[in-house]
């Protein structure tokens, strides 16, 4: 178990130094730069600006004063946003993107998980007819529309909620965005659910325990539920990777303090260090947090042999 | 000499149909086809879908309006049957129809070409990973898992980034990136197929590899295949629209319907029509083409009900 966990440790680190190693010279051998405005800048001070960022050095080297930082947790300076560092900025939008992330992962889960074991024990009756609707219109309509719809129906028209922004400590801020992150995670999560949790309740060990005279409850309780949510354990990998490309959404359709707001606009304005920065911070936490759910899938299914 | 009981009689009856003519036998298509065409929901998303391209590719020639031509007349203009803007104007007197059915044109094309990028490279690679197999094809698989894990969203960004706006190299971006899970289908289906004796036989005949891979083994691919671009196909309309809406994708004055939604959600309390037109095409060619998804799955592949 220890050393499928080290293993798996040990083959993420060359993934993510190729990952940061071909982000970094595509990035770098791309035509057009940040510092290519309308008027060309005057030549001295173009030397001036491409010494201070290291651009005048051999690629090759500029590479390693790269990793080098990277490894001490210094991504570099932004080339757009000229006063802070691009580490300053992740260290700022990091924690929001966290914690709506978490929030939102939470929810979709926990939400998804009852809808889908409610759904498979009332399987073709009104509440399950309800769900698939509503899960079908969670995954088909794509997280920017429904963004704009959420936003205009109960920000615009009802004016319950806020429309966008975030102040620290305000929950009602937060209501939006965490529904419209954790709504397609959690669609998908009930899917799965519904699907494995009647399989199960078809199984012998089920009847079995029906045939004693169990009640439906104990029998959801203690036997159906836990080899039921098997399969969302292994999903929870690729459900993260859809949570982040919500969050970039969704920070940007409400206006939040995250990473992603950053990743954006840093594409627009072509600032190589930043995008390169949240890229690799990304991928890092993705390879992370996966690492966790295989090895926790691991654990909780014996049958996966860990050689 | 007809029988006596009833069944004998049918037998006859059957025994004569045969020696006169060939009995009628169905193609495995055939089957498919009346599988497809007895699911409802795949039928009238067909015919929606079908309805929405014909609408996209030949109405722009029937209406008053270019879809970049400016009515300085009819400036943010609720929908005006009489002066055929049939959905009103946007901020700059440009007709909205026009410009939605310009921005399903682009969003049909950006997912026909990509799709197609997609399905090509799936397919190579899936297929010669699973032929080759042992080393080749544990390397291979392992960089699809490698993929599936990281973000795709986030590199084809970085390509939109390095390239700049052109359409065509978003097409061919997305397309690059979006083959993993055709690659894994179709190595899985690789697999079985070269156990099977015509491969065999192939082999016993002197063919080289790839002539097998190409001539035996991807003809015997198209079910599985099929299913799965159906599928790909609003993966990509999805993320096209998505990065036009964050504004990395198609440039004015060309449009998608992310661009369009995108300009019509700031605006949509004052000018509903420029929100809704857009995603009730965008919504409505997601959901027929999840149902079609669907039913071609059942129908092509029933063990797998």
């Amino acid at each position: 178990m220890f050393g499928y966990a080290l293993r798996r440790v040990l083959t993420a680190i060359p993934i993510v130094l190729i990952t940061i190693t071909v982000c970094f010279f595509i990035l770098r051998l791309a035509p057009g730069g940040p510092f290519d405005g309308e008027r060309a800048l005057p030549p001295d001070v173009m030397k001036n600006l491409r010494a201070h960022y290291n651009l005048d050095q051999p690629l090759i080297s500029q590479y390693f004063i790269y990793l080098g930082g990277v490894f001490r947790g210094d991504f570099g300076p932004s080339m757009v946003m000229e006063d802070f560092s691009v580490s300053r900025l992740i260290s700022i939008g990091l924690p929001f993107t966290l914690m709506l992330g978490f929030s939102a992962f939470v929810v979709g889960t926990v939400a998804g998980m009852i809808a889908g074991a409610v759904a498979a024990v009332q399987q073709n009756k009104w509440p399950d007819y309800l769900l698939v609707a509503i899960v079908l219109i969670g995954i088909i309509i794509p997280n920017f529309l429904m963004a704009n719809l959420v936003q205009l129906f109960f920000g615009v028209y009802l004016r319950w909620l806020p429309v966008g922004g975030y102040q620290p400590g305000s929950i009602a801020h937060l209501v939006l965005p965490v529904l419209i992150l954790s709504l397609p995670h959690g669609g998908r999560v009930a899917r799965l659910v519904r699907g494995s949790m009647i399989e199960v309740l078809g199984t012998n060990y089920v009847r079995t325990a029906r045939s004693k005279g169990l009640g439906t409850r104990l029998i959801l309780a203690r036997h159906a539920l836990k080899p039921a949510l098997l399969p969302v354990v292994s999903y929870l990998g690729p459900g993260l990777s859809y949570l982040l490309t919500g969050s970039l959404v969704v920070e940007q359709v409400f206006a939040l303090p995250g990473i992603g707001k950053y990743f954006i606009s840093a594409a627009l304005n072509r600032d190589y260090g930043l995008v390169l920065g949240t890229t690799i911070l990304y991928v890092f936490i993705i390879l992370a947090l996966n690492l966790i759910v295989d090895v926790l899938y691991a654990w909780l299914d014996p049958k996966v042999r860990y050689r | 000499m007809a029988g006596i009981t009833g069944k004998d009689a049918a037998l006859t009856a059957y025994a004569n149909a045969l020696a006169t003519e060939a009995p009628k036998g169905r193609s495995l298509t055939q089957d498919a086809l009346r599988r497809l065409f007895n699911n409802k929901a795949a039928l009238v998303s067909i015919f929606v879908l079908t309805a929405i391209v014909l609408f996209a590719l030949v109405g722009p020639y029937f209406l008053p309006w270019a879809y970049d031509k400016i009515d300085w007349a009819g400036i943010r203009k609720p929908p005006d049957w009489a002066k055929g803007h049939y959905f009103g104007t946007d901020q700059n007197g440009r007709d909205m129809l026009a410009r939605t059915l310009q921005g399903t044109q682009m969003s049909l094309l950006v997912a026909g070409v990509a799709t197609f990028v997609s399905v090509v490279i799936g397919i190579l690679y899936g297929a010669i990973a699973g032929y080759f197999g042992g080393k080749i094809d544990a390397v291979m698989m392992r960089f699809v898992d490698i993929m599936y894990a990281l973000p795709y969203i986030l590199f084809v960004i970085i390509l939109v980034v390095i390239f700049g706006r052109s359409p065509v190299l978003l097409f061919v971006g997305i397309g690059c990136l979006e083959w993993l899970t055709m690659a894994r289908i179709v190595r899985g289906q690789t697999l079985s197929i070269k156990q099977r004796e015509f491969i065999e036989a192939a082999k016993a005949g002197g063919a080289g590899p790839f002539t097998i891979i190409f001539r035996h083994i991807v003809p015997n691919l198209t079910g599985p295949v099929v299913i799965y671009a159906t599928l790909t196909i609003p993966e990509i309309i999805i993320t096209e629209s998505f990065l036009s809406y964050l504004g990395l994708g198609v440039q004015e004055p060309q449009t998608s319907l992310g661009t369009l939604i995108s300009f019509g959600a700031p605006v949509a309390e004052a000018l509903p029509w420029m929100l809704f037109t857009p995603a009730a095409i965008l919504v409505t060619m997601l959901l027929c083409l999840s149902y079609l998804g669907d039913g071609l799955r059942d129908a092509l592949d029933p063990k797998d009900r």
